[in-house]
């Protein structure tokens, strides 16, 4: 590296004026979401993630196709071996997204170009979204390309047995994971601590809940209310149809989701940033 | 211009920021200087909305930071070098700071040829960055907006000498254009070099500020003569209190000219007269924050 001196400016009078001011304008919003969907795939670990995904999405398409007795291939089977990858790595995207900030300490730059904390995490929540219903449709599609191959190679009739209105319940799920992840990151702001409280919620917790279901006979009726596995199980297997059961994903999404995630965003906006 | 008005910042038993007001003016660079700890982070901060204070306020040009539109484009920080998500490359990080402050991708090449990093070290991801390094990339992203003022927390660490030299006179040719410069540091030189004025912090109070002469006056006048007893005799004469140091040289308050005149008058030749302007910026730091230092030096 030389060290050369050059003034700011293009400009070579080294007394020269600040160029014109320009009428300041707010930040647009799509802007902001545009930057934050870049930033979740400008790093290493975060293309591979998205890669992963696409890369996943193949690789249980291939074992449904080598591995499945004819009679299972079905588009359910390919939806439910994409559906396992997806549901794990979509939470952690969603984590990562709102916690590196803090973790890597790039929040000290990001919350000084917006000061705006509340409008940051509005777009990274935007951007969130948008990974997560793309990378559904990929999966879906995915999918849909390995049941005709699957169906061909093994000489039966290509099975479509997920409805139509079963799709969008499983793309509500999956976002509803990616939903709990955000809330974690929101909360705790730490890449480790986000990522092992999302197993803790979706892997140790449903079993303890389970258990307490089996000992408790009132709890058994309460647990739908406040288990939010139980209601994304629920969305997977598309049998979420009634109001009361609407209700149920209603009451798990407010426990789990929305009061968390209000109270950590006031948090979030008044902590230092350091 | 930047104004810190009653500036207080408390956390949980101690006061990190207590009562500080300045302003750092247009067309001047303003050395902020303090012991570590002494509250030069966190008041920084406080101006760029990263840490909310208890009370009191800080405004660029008469606004809450938190207040601008697209503050990228009107005040250009650096806190912490270190503080860039690892895994992206120097260019990746400027493109990013330009999207979001809405500036044509050409801006990152002006930059990067300004801060003087190749195209090869900007794809490299900035876990492999030296400090200087890191500093140049930070200074880059600073300056990205073309704003009016700088806010630069230790910017000279790590820079090698070339590139300190780079930084001074890149800071002195913005502030001569008219550009506000606010930057901390502990490296006494570099502020003597470059600051026009100084702000001293001390346990979260303002010790001293205002402009470099003023303050580095009143460190007084060094002179040495081949009888220095006689000169500090004449002196006490002439009723300037001075002392006479072990190493031979004596100091006063009193300005070089008249030092000069009394050594005349008595008749004793000198063979040093000079502002006590050498060691003044790092005697006065250390007297100002003589309370506040870990080390408890005595000025």
């Amino acid at each position: 590296m030389t060290a050369t001196t050059v003034s700011p400016t293009t400009g070579t009078d080294g007394t020269a004026a600040f160029r014109a001011r320009r009428p300041a304008r707010p930040i647009p919003a799509a802007r902001l979401v545009k930057v934050e969907l870049r930033k979740m795939f400008d790093t290493r670990s975060g293309f591979w993630m998205l890669l992963s995904i696409g890369v996943l999405s193949v690789v249980a398409t291939g074992a449904v196709i080598i591995f499945a007795p004819d009679e299972a291939v079905t588009y359910e089977s390919f939806a439910t071996a994409i559906g396992l990858p997806m549901s794990v790595i979509l939470p952690m995207i969603a984590i990562l997204g709102v916690t590196s900030e803090w973790s890597q300490r790039s929040g000290l730059t990001t919350f000084t170009l917006v000061p705006g904390r509340g409008r940051v995490i509005g777009a990274k929540a935007t951007a969130t979204f948008l990974v997560g219903v793309v990378s559904m449709a990929v999966a879906f599609a995915v999918g849909a390309l390995g049941n005709l191959a699957g169906s061909a190679l093994a000489g039966v009739d290509t099975v479509w047995d997920i409805s139509l209105s079963t799709a969008p319940q499983i793309v509500l799920g999956n976002l509803v994971g990616m939903a709990i992840g955000f809330t974690l990151g929101v909360v705790l702001r730490n890449s480790a601590a986000a990522i092992v409280g999302y197993f803790v919620v979706s892997l140790v917790l449903p079993g303890i809940l389970a258990l307490l279901a089996q000992l408790r006979e009132w709890f058994s009726d309460v647990q739908p209310w406040i288990d939010w596995n139980y209601t994304q199980v629920t969305l997977f297997d598309g049998a979420t149809n009634t109001g009361r059961e609407w209700a149920m994903l209603a009451s798990t999404t407010a426990i789990w989701i929305v009061l968390p995630l209000t109270v950590g965003l006031l948090f979030l906006r008044r902590s230092e940033v350091k | 211009m930047i104004t810190v008005e009653s500036l207080t910042r408390r956390y949980a038993g101690f006061t990190a920021v207590d009562n500080v007001s300045f302003t750092a003016r247009p067309g001047r660079v303003t050395g902020f200087l303090g012991p570590n700890g002494a509250g030069k982070s966190t008041t920084m901060r406080v101006m760029v909305g990263l840490t909310a204070p208890t009370s009191g306020s800080a405004t660029i040009h008469g606004v809450r930071f938190a207040d601008l539109p697209n503050p990228g484009l009107e005040v250009g920080v650096l806190l912490d070098a270190s503080a860039q998500h690892a895994g992206r490359t120097g260019r990746e990080i400027l493109s990013v700071a330009a999207d979001t402050m809405g500036l044509p991708r050409t801006r990152i090449d002006e930059m990067l040829e300004l801060v003087s990093l190749t195209p090869n070290e900007a794809r490299r991801r900035v876990r492999n960055y030296s400090l200087g390094m890191r500093q140049r990339l930070g200074i880059a992203t600073a300056l990205l907006g073309d704003p009016r003022v700088l806010i630069l927390d230790e910017p000279a660490n790590g820079l090698d000498p070339a590139g300190i030299r780079w930084m001074r006179d890149l800071l002195r040719g913005y502030a001569d254009r008219g550009g506000t410069v606010l930057l901390s540091s502990h490296l006494l030189h570099e502020i003597e070099v470059i600051a026009d004025d100084l702000v001293v912090i001390g346990n979260g109070r303002i010790v001293a500020s205002g402009t470099k002469e003023e303050l580095l006056a009143a460190a007084g006048t060094l002179a040495r003569s081949t009888a220095p007893r006689d000169l500090a005799h004449a002196l006490e004469q002439a009723g300037i209190a001075s002392v006479l140091a072990g190493d031979g040289s004596v100091r006063t308050d009193a300005d070089p000219a008249r030092v000069g005149a009394v050594a005349l008058a008595a008749g004793v030749a000198l063979t040093e007269l000079r502002s006590a302007e050498g060691a003044g910026l790092e005697d006065m730091f250390l007297s100002l924050t003589a309370d506040t230092q870990r080390e408890g030096v005595a000025a």
